[in-house]
Parts: C-alpha cells; sequence; structure tokens
C-alpha cells in the first residue's frame, strides 16, 4: 500500500493517509528506517475507540519529504523499538497514553506520569548488579537554578556505567490545553512549552496555523521571524558556551558570555519588547514591525557583540586546561546518534547532516538560510565548537536579512482552518528540530495537537554519552546538550 | 595568561549602574500596566474578551487586572478602544500581599521590607534555594541572569545556593505540577526556620497560563506561606531584583511592624 508524502507546513486530508494491517505498518517502519528515513513521529490519536489508531511518520531528510501511515491496534502490538532504537520513547508514550502495549519493548515505564497513574519517583530503575557497585540518585531538585528531573547513576567507581534519566516532573498538560483549539490561549501556551525555545515553538505553531488556514505571510513578517528566530539560537548557544566555561572552572570566559548572552537577548527585547521574545511571533505573522532605525540599532549592537562573543570563544579554544576537560569527554558516536535519531547541534557534533532549517523548506527561509555546520567527534568539545560555528553562521544569516529585510504587512488575518486536515509544521530550534503535528477536525478545531520538542528525542543520546564516563564529568556533558525538561515533560 | 589579562581588558566593565541609576530597559518593555477607568465606554468589554488568562475582570469602578495572574502579553491593550489599559515602563512590580496585587488604576504594589530581627539576619547576605515546580524555564533563565555579572545580585548579598539546608528561603517559580508537589513542600522544610517564600512569574502566583489544568495546583497559593510575589511572564530580573531589594529594606523604607 503506498504512503502519503507530504512537505514541511503543507497541510494534508486526513482521509489520504493508507490505515495498515498492523505488520505491514511494522514492516514500513522498518524498512524506511533501514533505508535512511528517520522516525519522525509515533504516536496514538486521540480520541480512541475501540481500537487506537496508531500514526507514524518517516522523514526523508535528502528529499525533503515526511511519509505518513497509520495502523489500527487494540491491546498490544509487537514492539518496534528493539529492532528501532529511535521508537523507544515513542512506545513508552503510547503505553502511557492508551494502555497499549508494545510486547517486548526493553523497558516499558511511564514517560511523565500523568494524574490518575503511577507517583512520579514509584517506578522501577535500570539496575546494575554486582561487587562494588553503587547508585547515585540525583534531583528533582538540583544544586542549580534549573528544571527538575531525577538522574539515577550506576556506578563502579567514578565510573558511570548507565545512566537513567526520569523525567515528567515538569508535565502540565499543555498538549490536552491545545487540543479542541484555537483558543486565546493557544500561542501563549506554544510560547511556553520550552521558555528558552519561546521563538521556535510559537513559530511551529504558527506555521500549522497558517498552512491550515492556506494563508501565506508576507515576506516582511517571514524575514522578522527568521531573525528572532536566529537571535535566540545565538542566545542560548553563547550563554551555554559561557555555562560549559564555567563547569571546568574557567570564570573568564563563563562572565563574558553570560554578559554577551543577556545582550542578544536585549535586542530581542528591543525588538518585542520581552527578552525571550514573548509576544512577538504571531499567528498571520508578528506583532511587532520594527522601524528601519531600530533594526540598524540592533544590527549595530549584534556586529559589537560578535567581537566580543569571537574574543571569548577563542579564549576558550586556547585554553588549554579547557580543551582537556572538553575533549573526548562524553563522546556521542555517529551510529548512535543516527539510531536515537537525534536532533539538533548534539546529532551534528556527531557528524550527522541533518538541519530542518535546509532539509525542510519552509516559508520562513523564502530567501535563503544559515549554512549547516557539521562536526565529526561528537564529545564536549564538537559540541561546544558546534554551537560557536553556528553562531557564526547565523549572524551572517542575519546580516543578509538586515541588508534587505522584505516588504509587506506585519500581520494579516487568519481565517478558518482546513476540515479533516493533518499538518507537520518543522522549525529548527536552537536545540534542534521542533516538530507540531496538528489534526483537525470535521469543523476545524484541533483534534489533535502534539508537540515533540528535540529534547524529547536526545534526552536518551545524553544517556548514552554518559556510559563509561566519570561521574564529575555529567555537569558538563548534561549542559554540552543542555536538554528541555518541560519542552519533554509538555 | 596575557591572553586572559588582554580579553579581560578588552570586554570591559559591563556591571550595570543599577541602583545608581535607574535600568536601562527597552523601547518595547512592558511592565506595570496603568488602567485609566475614565476612558471605559460604557458597556465595553473587550479587554476582558482579549485577556487569555482571566486577569481582567469588569468591576463596577471598571476594569481591574490581576498582576498575579497577567502574562503581559498587551492583549488587552491592543483590543481597548480608547486607551484605557497601557503598559508603562514601570519595572516594579513586586508586592507583598496577594491584594496588592490587583490593578484599577496608576498605582503600584508596595513591598514591606522584613521586620528588624529578619533585616538583621538576612539582610546583607540573602541566600535562596531557587525551586522550579512546572516553570516552563523562562523565569529561571531570569533568574538565573541575576547572577551574571550585569546584573550581578551578589553585589547586594543575593545569591542562589545548592542547596535548601544553606538556604534563607525558596524561589518558586512554575505552577506547581502535581509531580514537583511534594518536591517542593520538601525543600521547603529542608530550610531552616525563619525562612521566606518567594513567588516569582505568574505561574507560581496563580497558575498563571495553567491555572485550572488537572496537572497543576494554580502556583503556591495555599501550599506555601508567600512573603514576596513577583509578577511577571517572565519577570525581567530587574524586576526580581527590585523586589528582593524592597525586602530586605535595601529600597524603600516601609517597615513591617515586628
Amino acid at each position: 500500500m503506498p504512503i502519503a508524502t507530504v512537505r514541511n507546513a503543507a497541510p494534508l486530508p486526513l482521509a489520504a493517509i493508507p490505515v495498515m494491517a498492523m505488520p505491514a505498518f511494522r514492516r514500513a517502519i522498518l524498512e524506511g528506517v533501514g533505508g535512511g528515513r528517520r522516525l519522525l513521529f509515533l504516536g496514538g490519536m486521540v480520541p480512541p475507540g475501540a481500537a487506537t489508531r496508531l500514526l507514524a511518520a518517516l522523514a526523508d531528510d535528502r528529499a525533503g519529504e515526511i511519509g505518513l501511515f497509520a495502523a489500527d491496534v487494540a491491546g498490544s502490538y509487537p514492539a518496534l523499538t528493539p529492532e528501532c532504537p529511535a521508537a523507544h520513547y515513542f512506545e513508552r508514550e503510547i503505553f502511557e497514553q492508551f494502555g497499549i502495549e508494545p510486547t517486548g519493548h526493553p523497558w516499558l515505564k511511564p514517560v511523565r506520569f500523568p494524574p490518575g497513574g503511577a507517583t512520579i519517583g514509584n517506578a522501577d530503575f535500570f539496575a546494575v548488579s554486582g561487587e562494588e557497585i553503587h547508585e547515585v540518585a540525583v534531583g528533582p531538585v538540583h544544586a542549580g537554578v534549573i528544571e527538575p528531573g531525577h538522574f539515577r547513576f550506576s556506578c563502579h567507581g567514578e565510573r558511570v556505567l548507565h545512566l537513567e534519566i526520569a523525567l515528567g516532573y515538569q508535565h502540565r498538560g499543555v498538549e490536552a490545553a491545545l487540543r479542541d483549539g484555537p483558543y486565546k490561549t493557544s500561542v501563549h501556551l506554544a510560547e511556553t512549552v520550552a521558555g528558552d525555545t519561546t521563538i521556535g515553538h510559537a513559530i511551529a505553531y504558527c506555521q500549522a496555523l497558517e498552512a491550515l488556514a492556506g494563508i501565506e505571510c508576507s515576506q516582511r513578517a517571514l524575514a522578522l521571524r527568521a531573525v528572532a528566530l536566529e537571535l535566540e539560537r545565538i542566545a542560548n548557544h553563547i550563554g551555554d558556551l559561557g555555562a560549559l566555561a564555567g563547569d571546568v572552572g574557567f570564570l573568564p570566559a563563563a562572565a563574558y558570555c553570560g554578559r554577551l548572552r543577556g545582550d542578544i537577548l536585549n535586542l530581542t527585547a528591543e525588538l518585542c519588547g520581552s527578552r525571550l521574545g514573548r509576544g512577538w511571533v504571531r499567528p498571520g505573522g508578528t506583532a511587532h514591525d520594527p522601524p528601519p532605525d531600530r533594526l540598524a540599532n540592533v544590527r549595530r549592537r549584534l556586529a559589537a557583540a560578535e567581537r566580543d562573543m569571537r574574543n571569548a570563544a577563542e579564549l576558550m579554544w586556547k585554553s588549554s586546561s579547557l580543551r582537556a576537560r572538553f575533549e573526548t569527554t562524553a563522546i556521542l558516536t555517529h551510529q548512535a546518534a543516527v539510531e536515537l535519531g537525534a536532533v539538533g547541534p548534539a546529532a551534528r557534533a556527531s557528524g550527522v547532516d541533518r538541519d530542518a532549517r535546509r532539509d525542510f523548506p519552509q516559508p520562513l527561509f523564502f530567501r535563503g538560510r544559515p549554512a549547516v555546520a557539521i562536526g565529526n567527534d561528537g564529545d564536549v568539545f564538537a559540541r561546544a565548537m558546534q554551537r560557536w560555528r553556528e553562531i557564526e553562521n547565523s549572524i551572517a544569516f542575519l546580516n543578509e536579512v538586515f541588508d534587505d529585510p522584505g516588504a509587506g504587512p506585519a500581520r494579516q488575518p487568519v481565517g478558518s482552518l482546513m476540515p479533516d486536515a493533518l499538518v507537520l509544521s518543522l522549525v529548527e530550534g536552537w536545540r534542534g528540530e521542533i516538530v507540531h503535528l496538528v489534526v483537525t477536525d470535521a469543523t476545524g478545531r484541533f483534534a489533535q495537537y502534539r508537540i515533540v520538542d528535540p529534547s524529547f528525542r536526545n534526552w536518551f543520546a545524553l544517556a548514552i554519552a554518559m556510559r563509561d564516563q566519570a561521574i564529575l564529568d555529567f555537569p558538563l556533558c548534561n549542559k554540552s546538550f543542555n536538554l528541555s525538561y518541560c519542552g519533554h515533560d509538555l | 595568561m596575557f591572553k586572559t589579562l588582554l580579553a579581560r581588558a578588552r570586554q570591559g566593565y559591563r556591571t550595570g549602574a543599577y541602583l545608581k541609576e535607574d535600568p536601562v530597559l527597552p523601547a518595547l518593555f512592558r511592565g506595570r500596566p496603568e488602567i485609566d477607568p475614565a476612558r471605559c465606554v460604557a458597556g465595553c468589554a473587550d479587554c476582558i474578551a482579549a485577556c487569555p488568562t482571566g486577569a481582567l475582570t469588569l468591576g463596577e469602578a471598571g476594569p481591574a487586572l490581576d498582576l498575579g495572574r497577567c502574562i503581559f502579553c498587551d492583549e488587552c491593550s491592543t483590543a481597548c478602544p480608547t486607551g484605557a489599559i497601557s503598559f508603562t515602563r514601570d519595572w516594579r512590580l513586586a508586592g507583598s500581599h496577594r491584594d496588592d496585587l490587583l490593578v484599577t488604576d496608576a498605582a503600584r504594589p508596595q513591598v514591606e521590607a522584613l521586620g528588624r530581627e529578619l533585616r538583621r539576619l538576612v539582610g546583607r547576605s540573602l541566600r535562596l534555594r531557587q525551586v522550579s515546580a512546572g516553570g516552563c524555564n523562562g523565569c529561571e533563565v531570569e533568574a538565573n541572569a541575576l547572577g551574571n555579572v550585569v546584573f550581578d545580585a551578589s553585589r547586594f548579598g543575593i545569591e542562589f545556593v545548592a542547596s535548601p539546608r544553606h538556604a534563607d528561603g525558596i524561589l518558586v517559580t512554575g505552577p506547581v505540577t502535581g509531580n514537583m508537589r511534594a518536591a517542593l513542600l520538601i525543600t521547603y522544610e529542608a530550610v531552616a526556620d525563619p525562612r521566606l517564600v518567594i513567588a516569582a512569574g505568574a505561574c507560581a502566583i496563580s497558575g498563571g497560563l495553567y491555572r485550572g489544568h488537572a496537572e497543576v495546583a494554580d502556583g503556591v497559593e495555599g501550599l506555601l506561606p508567600v512573603d514576596l510575589y513577583i509578577p511577571g511572564c517572565p519577570p525581567h530580573p530587574v524586576t526580581v531584583l527590585d523586589g528582593l531589594l524592597r525586602l530586605l529594606g535595601r529600597i524603600g523604607h516601609q517597615v513591617r511592624g515586628r
């Protein structure tokens, strides 16, 4: 049975998605992934009837196409995870949300512990046994000003044999609140899926809405969104470089980068009033349209910040004590990154040539896009260097946008949404690919609103990278990924 | 070493002039809202309809805006046909009492400084444990920014510490998810008495955007005794700093009777 294919932010009538028998559904996924495609989404559709409809989306990064197909399942089905590790979290989610058991799943425990189910923390943890094995339990409340999660290390001496990351503490019902919308709260909820990725998730939401409404934003609005998205990337990347320097006690770079992160956030605030970009991206375009002198001012300040960022980064790369801690630490191999479906700078630092800005063309980058940097070594140093190269590429791109920031109305009205349709909205946020999957009902309301934050794919990659590492390197390794708790927990 | 010193000279001195001078805020900054009920048109409720969080209610005297629920999104002032609601650039938003956060005119919420004995204990050295209880990492990153060289809260003796055992109080963010409720209460219990509770951001004060969700407790209200409310979504770092300094009696001198 042929599968349906869509492009990024292009709606598809629901009826076009083939419903297969379970064996064919499994085969389509396994053969697709074996042939170089990527599991973009796997999940149950609400409301569940007598049978739950599972939907799978396979991304063909080279063709920029996404294959969609479904199967109905009641009770259980043979798990895909043993043959397709990227399905690991998706299948746990299916089990948690619908009670459908993927039989043979190697570690079937709750993902987010929603109300009415098991109490959070009250679950089995992966155990390593043997002489002198000990466990270290950290969290949910951590030492820093950071979101909550529980980390369980199984160690021999200082060597970590296995790390289990148990999340769900931030679960606050984002997807359920988006369902049946759009409501007046919806865009604000999107902005708070992960507060440090306000722009990324807001664009993903608006792009989905606009695709379903069949409207195109003006070039001006798209250019402003691209500015917002890249400023968000630069601010978070430089902030993380500073935090990485701080984690190995290299305080000069930590201080400079901390200040520079704020300088970039202030540029966003200059353009929309909020350092995190709240209230900037809105359905139909953007809420703020800066006059030319304000854009010129931002460009000038960005150039000054770039010089100081370069100075701080070079200080880091030239510090042998810093490099000694960064290099060969917590390697995520290319193979593991591919098998786990890792995304974003963490995947690119392991040589995975994947970036939604290039692979899944979208209205946002109508004229051009930042160059894609690809690393190789997959260690903490590679992930740090990856951040810096992405900063450089984003600034070069921003200067092109500032040269010609487009024309047209900043915002247009959004009409009613296409009924009985599905749209996939992909945005390359600073952590990686954000996916919003929206399904409308017969009246054009959201029958289904699913969010896959890049962290959902990458948390397990962090756990794998920590194997055989010294436990003292965990804060460093963790920061080199800097994943979102709330983006995962929703 | 030489390169490090050279970089230090190049990067310069960056700590802000706040408190000596007012903070530098962008032209579009959305701070304390003001309401001018005289401008309201009879029968108009456009602002109430536009508000995504139910922060606005219509009383007999005009609209009332609850800063504890407001996410400073600007939808109300955009919807208002007469400019009766506007967001000023005033960063001072913190209040001591939940009721203080109800805006009906151009007045600013007030912070009562701690009593003399507490100020003697923590006035020049306040150590806080931050607990994120469902926060989206918006309030958290802005609280974290207090530690950078620009805001440099440690100038005033204010620092975040790793353990509640080392803390004088907790700064809570997030709507208090059911999954974080126990951890939040345990962390609070671990702080030695006397201990302060600071609720930062709309979520921690009222549940914010997440109010009414089955997964959350609508903020700390009713769970913990709050000493300071800091509105915002998220509050600007200088708003947090201003609230803390007022609580410590370092700005203004309205001393709570004790």
